[in-house]
């Protein structure tokens, strides 16, 4: 599903500049859970943001389901970001004035589909993250756990080929963090592709491969026993 | 070229999109003091614009009313008092206009001259049967009712006849008549004048308002013959042919002043002894005087649009860094660059078009329900013209749109990690 090689990614600050990749080799199959590891600094979100298009490489090949990203002017960009991928953030970055169900709407509006489509489809999958009842509530009336919910149906909801999770547990306490885990591990069962940037070892233990980064390598690359999280949803 | 085509097609795309409207409409819903603020700014701008713009037309009018009613080619020549003792005369001797004087001026200058008259002003009680009131009266020439613009509304005017038998004939005011008279015709009717009895041969109006309206018009032989059979008169009013433009008028007021100076043997370097008013003049400043209050209008309107534009900048530069994180969102959930773009854009241009309509009717409703109630303050029939009333407000919502534009393609090519990377 997902294939980068010798991939570079520098950031220019001032006079100097930081290297953050340092050649990154990296095959993700579909159906896999991958927790990509590391400290603050490891370069593990910046991975993420170039697997998600949010960010470009300097120098190295990435494929996505047999696509060659490179090049991209920011409007193919949106539109790989738009059939590809979902996200998910640490901080959710739900659009606070809009409801829940306009949440995870969003992104089928920007794939083009009528308002009926993108309403019955947008509160499938807030039922599927048991949040129906709470499709009219902005995100000012929700808990962090239904936040990051909401904002895992709205990852879905375009039904992307590739999830990418950035610290998703990062901004919710232990329990919470284990329905999201939960919810993520769930969705995993069910076929999708997910990446989980997190620098937690017990959130890394629930999904099925750990990738450890280190300055901009990876140092470790191993398939793990899963933890399975009980349903708490 | 290309870019206008794209543009336009842009345009196009948003004006039909349905969903586009949908989905402004609720960020316009959800985010009601945002768009209240910038439409505010925008209606505010415009009202004012449009209100100063009004009141400074209304001024021009209160200014055409008081100076443009009366013939503009005329000299008002008043006696003074001398102030240089001359050939043999002490200073401060009252000088005093009589009949003679009136031919002299008729004889010498009969190429400037087009018409005369003499003007006695007095005050006097008039009498109609039970009605009665103090009234002024002005003794006059047939020539004075071109110079002062008198329209007869009914009979006529003093004539030469009137003059020559010195008939005790007189023209009243439309608001003498309808005091006095009520809803009687007051043609050939008689009123009391002091202990005089006069009748009434015409009816007038005059457009420099109630006052002038007051005022009852009579022969200055018949006036002189009551005071004694004098031949003094007050001051004389002379108008000038007026092809002869303005430099003509200057010579002749110059060569009218050293005539009367010469015969009244007032020192010739003695400007106190004969006092001109050359209404010609005095129009030339009034014009200038308009022209600089134009100026001052266009510059305070301009200077509100200016302030309205800026205004609505600053707004549009705010909302967008606002909504900096929103459209990382945006952008990260698959919205492409010109969607963002379009998006802002659009709600802009909808709220300043809407704002800037609101406040365009609310300064016009304003203007015109003023009408005279600012007259005190020199505000009179304040108006605006639909032109520059449109063109205002389209300016402001285009440039509202250009001032979208610049943060709005900012905010889309900012990549979606910094506007989502946590404060």
């Amino acid at each position: 599903m997902i294939s980068i090689k010798n991939l570079h990614k520098s950031y220019k600050m001032g006079d100097s500049s930081l290297h953050v990749l340092k050649g990154i080799d990296l095959n993700v199959d579909e159906g896999e859970l991958v927790a990509i590891m590391g400290s603050s600094g490891s370069g593990k979100s910046t991975l993420l943001n170039i697997l998600g298009m949010l960010d470009l490489a300097d120098q190295g090949k990435y494929t996505l389901d047999n696509v060659l990203i490179e090049g991209l002017t920011e409007t193919t960009a949106a539109n790989y970001r738009n059939q590809f991928l979902g996200f998910i953030f640490q901080s959710f970055n739900l659009i606070n004035y809009k409801n829940a169900l306009e949440n995870v709407a969003l992104p089928l509006y920007y794939q083009g589909l009528g308002r009926k489509i993108r309403q019955k489809k947008a509160m499938e999958y807030l039922d599927k993250v048991g949040l129906k009842d709470w499709a009219t509530h902005l995100p000012s009336e929700l808990s962090g756990g239904q936040k990051q919910r909401v904002a895992i149906a709205r990852a879905m909801a375009s039904q992307p080929k590739v999830l990418l999770a950035d610290e998703p547990t990062g901004a919710l306490d232990s329990k919470t963090s284990s329905e999201v885990m939960s919810l993520i591990q769930q969705i995993n069962n069910e076929g999708k592709t997910i990446l989980v940037v997190t620098h937690e070892l017990d959130i890394a233990h629930m999904c099925k491969r750990i990738v450890t980064l280190k300055d901009g390598v990876i140092v470790e690359d191993q398939n793990v026993d899963q933890v399975i999280v009980g349903n708490h949803v | 070229m290309l870019r206008i085509k794209m543009l336009t097609r842009l345009l196009l795309g948003i004006m039909f999109s349905r969903d586009r409207w949908q989905e402004i409409f609720e960020t316009i819903r959800k985010n009601r003091l945002r768009t209240f603020l910038s439409g505010f700014t925008v209606a505010l701008g415009i009202f004012i614009f449009i209100v100063l713009f009004g009141f400074g037309n209304g001024l021009k009018n209160t200014f055409k009313q008081f100076f443009l009613d009366d013939a503009t080619n005329t000299l008002w020549v008043y006696p003074g008092t001398t102030s240089k003792p001359y050939r043999g005369f002490k200073a401060n001797r009252r000088i005093e206009f009589e009949n003679s004087d009136l031919e002299d001026i008729k004889d010498n200058f009969k190429f400037f001259l087009e018409g005369i008259t003499p003007r006695i002003s007095r005050s006097a009680r008039v009498r109609y049967r039970g009605e009665s009131d103090n009234y002024s009266t002005r003794a006059v020439a047939p020539d004075h009712q071109y110079m002062e613009k008198t329209l007869i509304m009914k009979g006529r005017f003093i004539n030469q006849d009137d003059l020559d038998k010195k008939t005790k004939n007189i023209v009243i005011g439309r608001l003498v008549a309808k005091d006095l008279f009520k809803k009687e015709d007051p043609i050939g009717k008689y009123l009391e004048i002091g202990s005089s009895a006069f009748k009434v041969v015409g009816i007038f109006q005059d457009q420099s308002g109630d006052r002038e309206e007051r005022l009852i018009y009579m022969p200055y032989t018949t006036q002189q013959l009551i005071e004694k059979n004098n031949d003094k008169i007050s001051s004389i009013i002379v108008s000038f042919r007026p092809e002869l433009g303005y430099t003509s008028a200057l010579v002749f007021e110059k060569q009218l002043r050293l005539f009367l100076k010469n015969k009244k043997s007032i020192d010739p370097r003695d400007n106190n002894g004969i006092r001109i008013r050359n209404v010609a003049d005095q129009i030339r400043q009034n014009q200038q005087f308009a022209s600089v209050l134009q100026m001052i209008v266009a510059f305070v309107g301009i200077g509100t649009l200016i302030a309205g534009i800026i205004g609505i900048s600053n707004i549009m530069v705010f909302v967008v860094k606002e909504r900096t994180k929103e459209l990382g969102v945006r952008k990260a959930l698959g919205a492409t660059p010109k969607s963002v773009i379009g998006m802002v854009l659009q709600e802009s241009i909808f709220i300043t078009a809407l704002s800037g309509i609101i406040g365009m009717i609310g300064g016009i409703a304003l203007l015109s329900n003023m009408g005279d109630r600012l007259e005190e303050f020199f505000i009179l029939d304040p108006y605006i013209d639909n032109f520059t009333a449109v063109v205002a407000t389209v300016l402001l919502i285009l440039f509202g749109a250009i001032a979208g534009y610049i943060p709005a393609k900012r905010a889309a090519r900012i990549k979606p990690i910094v506007a989502l990377r946590d404060e």
